[in-house]
């Protein structure tokens, strides 16, 4: 435990978060954006916990954050893959620069 | 006498009526509307005239009666726009004539519009004008004449461009309106100089006689000119342009485009006279304190009397002939206020003016009623399409030829009088000038007589069909009109209307009367000579001396003149670049904002693709910018 | 570095290295399903910190909602919208791959520099297990510290969520 710093935990969760960030960029299909966004959130309730854990160690607000983080995405993520499906049988396709067919 | 105000407020209250209602009448409805109220303000103005002569003297002096006077604008204790009534002998003279001609020509005018569309309209402006012109004459400060004055000019370009649908009469209008405007800018300067320096609207305190009103103005000087000087030459200028003196008469023969009972009562009787009037008006200030501009005025005067006269003798049409008459008349009103004198005997030139305003009012208005009943019955306005009509036109022929007879100068005509003490008062004033003045009655005697000739006799021009004689509505005003025209010499006119309002007698300067009257005689026969029977010597003439000829039948080419230094000067000089630095610069100016807002936001569209990942990227970059700014700045 | 490598610091690098490769074989792999497969031990791997942080709860959660709901949701999307389960993704620009990783390397980069130079204080583990009777109690109150709210608001979410899922996803 004892060479465990703070930093170790946050360069892991920073390369997380920009993995995320660069599938999000370069992705075209829906459901690898929504996976990429899966990973930005994931390092971001590490990081709530990191600093819970480390810099205030005698409360649990990052810890509640995380719970709530993990309810929340978990919510995002059915009513997300409801719109994909929902957009695949109409247009049966995926693909983000297929989308401007639905406002016709 | 506060009954004088119904005369200025009937016709007003006659215009509402029919420009409101006017509409809903039967057009004959409306004519005899628009007559009997305007009988009514005659008869009231006739009861004016016998009411003041006979008791406004006091110790042989006309009084100045203001039987009505209220404040309308009050500016400051001392600046205030009053409006009233004033009434001295002048007023009361204009009064009488306005009224009576316009009540002849609204009863004319029933006959002569008889069908025209726009009847009520017609009735409609002619009592606003004729409300607009009573307003003028009993003004009681210079600012309500000019109020009035501006609402005449007002009428007559609405009745000049009565026929608005014909486009030589709109350009007419606005020709008339433009060029008075122009000279009532000078009016207006004028006014404001005046007022600046004497601190008063007032007629009855300018004409007063006090030189200390205008102590003010001593010793200041402008180009050369004292101020007063330039004042009322500015005035004068205001009164050039409504009277069409040279060179600012170009509008007149244009506004014939009119109607002609409108030209009758307009452009020959009232409002073209209103310069005079102004000048008569002020005549104590020009006499005592800008004596060099009343010989500006008697120049002026004297070179558009001899000017129009000489265009006139080769006109064809025969409303224009008339219209460079009424020019050259007024010329010879104006020379005779410009040599006037102030007191006593000194007095004739401004006595005789008034009284050729007067008789020529009524003579003129014959003329042009006359020419319009000639129209009437040939519809055309061509001298060349008329001759011979004496018999089918008797009644227009016999007053006709009295007014012709008048305006000639023959005794006892009424013209042979005042014209004649207007020649009077010029060889007393300078021998030069009257004889340029007799030599122009002599022309006015020619021209007359050869419209006469031409219309009257020599060989009947085959006419489409039979002319007839105009209705009784029309016949009677002219019968009227020739009446007064043979009679009004004898009005014992001194007695009334004199520059220092005492009582002046007139005597007729015998060799003065004999020899105008010899050279009208000359001149009648020798239009007699060329125009009565078949004849080439006018054709032979006109080729022989084919300059003159031209130049005096294309006006002496002011009309060109005027639109070179219009379209070629002002407008390629001023307007054109104005134009092209509004259209350039101004507009360019903003187009420019347009372009480069629509240029950048064609380019920025981009942007703003509806793509979420590309968004997302830039707010990316954004931020790591905005960290490395915060970072590392 | 220290040559004495406790068993701690042997599971954090453990965990560091497979969150790091996979992450990025999450997002550069070219076949959908096997992207989902990555993201699953990467979510696995962020349990096991939850664990090495001594949040054994938290670790639970992501452990069942993670890996064992949220996975399964992807992976059955996936195999619905997809005729072949393996096809490969579209193939972007050069130029767009190039501009994203670059956006990416520079943000690490700045997080890292601002990571490192960063001076947080005492940066060492502390507390110890929390128990979870103390986290019933915290999310069951309604006093300071205490998360009832939250709790009933997030109940209302997931609701309005399945309500909005079967909405969106029902056939018509």
């Amino acid at each position: 435990m004892e060479g465990l710093h703070l930093e170790y935990y946050l360069v892991v969760s920073a390369v997380m978060f920009f993995a995320g960030v660069y599938g999000f960029l370069t992705r075209r299909n829906l459901l690898a954006i929504l996976i990429s966004i899966e990973l930005i959130l994931n390092s971001v309730d590490i990081n709530f916990a990191l600093f819970n854990r480390f810099l205030f160690p005698g409360q649990l607000e990052g810890f509640f954050f995380t719970l709530f983080a993990i309810g929340v995405s978990a919510c995002e993520t059915a009513v997300a893959i409801a719109i994909i499906i929902n957009i695949y049988r109409n247009i049966r396709n995926i693909q983000v620069r297929n989308l401007g067919q639905l406002k016709d | 006498m506060e009954y004088t105000l119904f005369i200025v407020l009937l016709p007003f209250l006659s215009f509402l009526f029919l420009g409101l209602v006017g509409k809903r009448l039967t057009p004959r409805a409306a004519g005899y509307t628009g007559t009997i109220v305007l009988a009514i303000s005659a008869c009231l103005s006739y009861i004016t005239a016998w009411h003041y002569f006979t008791t406004a003297k006091v110790d042989g002096i006309f009084e100045k009666l203001t039987p009505v006077n209220f404040t309308w604008l009050n500016f400051t204790e001392k600046l205030h726009i009053d409006l009233g009534i004033l009434l001295d002998p002048i007023a009361v003279m204009m009064l009488v004539v306005i009224t009576t001609v316009s009540l002849m020509v609204h009863l004319y005018s029933i006959g002569y519009m008889h069908g025209e569309r726009g009847f009520q309209r017609y009735y409609a402006f002619l009592s606003l004008f004729t409300f607009s012109m009573l307003g003028l004459v009993v003004a009681t400060n210079i600012f309500q004449m000019y109020i009035f004055w501006e609402l005449v000019g007002v009428s007559s370009y609405l009745l000049i461009g009565f026929y608005y649908t014909k486009p030589e009469a709109v350009a007419a209008s606005k020709k008339a309106f433009i060029v008075t405007r122009f000279a009532d800018l000078g009016f207006l300067i004028g006014i404001l100089l005046l007022s600046f320096y004497t601190g008063t609207f007032d007629f009855e305190r300018l004409t007063s006689g006090d030189t200390a009103l205008f102590a003010g103005m001593e010793g200041i000087s402008f180009m050369g000119c004292s101020v007063i000087s330039w004042a009322v030459a500015l005035i004068f200028m205001g009164g050039a342009g409504k009277s069409a003196m040279f060179p600012l008469h170009v509008w007149l023969p244009d506004a014939m485009e009119g109607p002609t009972p409108v030209s009758a009562l307009i452009h020959a009787a009232t409002m073209v006279v209103a310069g005079v009037y102004l000048v008569a008006r002020l005549f104590p200030v020009y006499y005592l304190e800008a004596p060099d501009v009343l010989v500006l005025v008697a120049v002026v005067g004297a070179v558009t009397s001899l000017y129009a006269a000489v265009v006139a003798c080769v006109q064809t049409d025969i409303k224009r002939v008339l219209a460079f008459s009424t020019i050259s008349q007024i010329g010879f009103m104006m020379v005779g206020l410009g040599v006037s004198g102030m007191e006593g005997h000194e007095g004739l030139g401004y006595m005789a003016s008034m009284f050729h305003l007067f008789t020529h009012a009524m003579f003129k208005a014959l003329l042009f009623l006359g020419a319009g009943a000639i129209i009437h019955a040939v519809h055309s306005n061509e001298m060349t399409r008329m001759g011979g009509l004496r018999k089918y036109l008797p009644i227009t022929h016999l007053t006709f030829l009295v007014a012709c007879l008048a305006i000639a100068g023959i005794p006892p005509f009424s013209g042979f009088f005042s014209k004649d003490e207007i020649l009077a008062a010029t060889f007393h004033f300078s021998p030069v000038l009257g004889m340029v003045m007799s030599f122009t009655a002599g022309l006015t005697a020619f021209y007359m007589f050869r419209l006469y000739y031409r219309v009257f006799w020599n060989k009947a021009n085959h006419h489409d069909h039979v002319p007839h004689e105009a209705p009784g509505s029309m016949t009677v005003p002219l019968i009227l009109l020739a009446a007064v025209t043979l009679v009004a010499g004898f009005i014992p006119f001194g007695k009334f209307v004199t520059s220092d309002s005492t009582e002046y007698i007139i005597h007729l300067d015998w060799a003065v009367a004999s020899a105008s009257v010899a050279i009208a005689l000359i001149a009648i026969g020798i239009a007699t000579l060329f125009y009565r029977g078949e004849s080439t010597i006018p054709d032979r003439l006109a080729t022989s001396f084919r300059g003159l000829h031209a130049a005096a039948f294309n006006r002496f080419y002011l009309d060109d003149l005027y639109i070179f230094i219009t379209k070629k000067v002002i407008f390629n000089g001023i307007s054109r670049p104005v134009a092209w630095f509004d259209r350039h610069v101004v507009d360019g100016t903003m187009n420019g904002f347009a372009t480069l807002s629509r240029r950048v936001s064609y380019s920025i569209r981009g942007f703003q693709s509806g793509q979420l990942q590309q968004y997302v990227m830039v707010i990316l970059l954004g931020t790591l910018l905005i960290t490395v700014l915060v970072l590392f700045v | 570095m220290n040559m004495n490598i406790s068993t701690q610091e042997t599971v954090f690098f453990l965990l560091a290295a497979v969150i790091v490769v996979f992450s990025i074989l999450t997002v550069t792999t070219r076949r959908i399903l096997r992207s989902a497969t990555y993201l699953l031990f990467v979510l696995f791997a962020t349990a096991g910190i939850y664990f090495q942080l001594e949040y054994s709860f938290l670790g639970a959660v992501q452990l069942t909602i993670y890996a064992g709901g949220i996975i399964i949701l992807y992976v059955f999307s996936i195999l619905l919208t997809n005729q072949q389960a393996d096809e490969k993704l579209e193939r972007l620009k050069n130029s767009k791959v190039l501009a994203g990783a670059l956006a990416a390397v520079a943000g690490v980069g700045i997080t890292l520099f601002l990571l490192l130079t960063h001076p947080f204080g005492s940066s060492r583990l502390a507390g110890g297990e929390v128990p979870v009777k103390e986290i019933g109690t915290a999310l069951m109150g309604t006093g300071k510290y205490q998360y009832l709210l939250p709790f009933e608001v997030i109940s209302i979410l997931l609701l309005a969520c399945i309500i909005g899922g079967i909405m969106i996803a029902r056939k018509r």
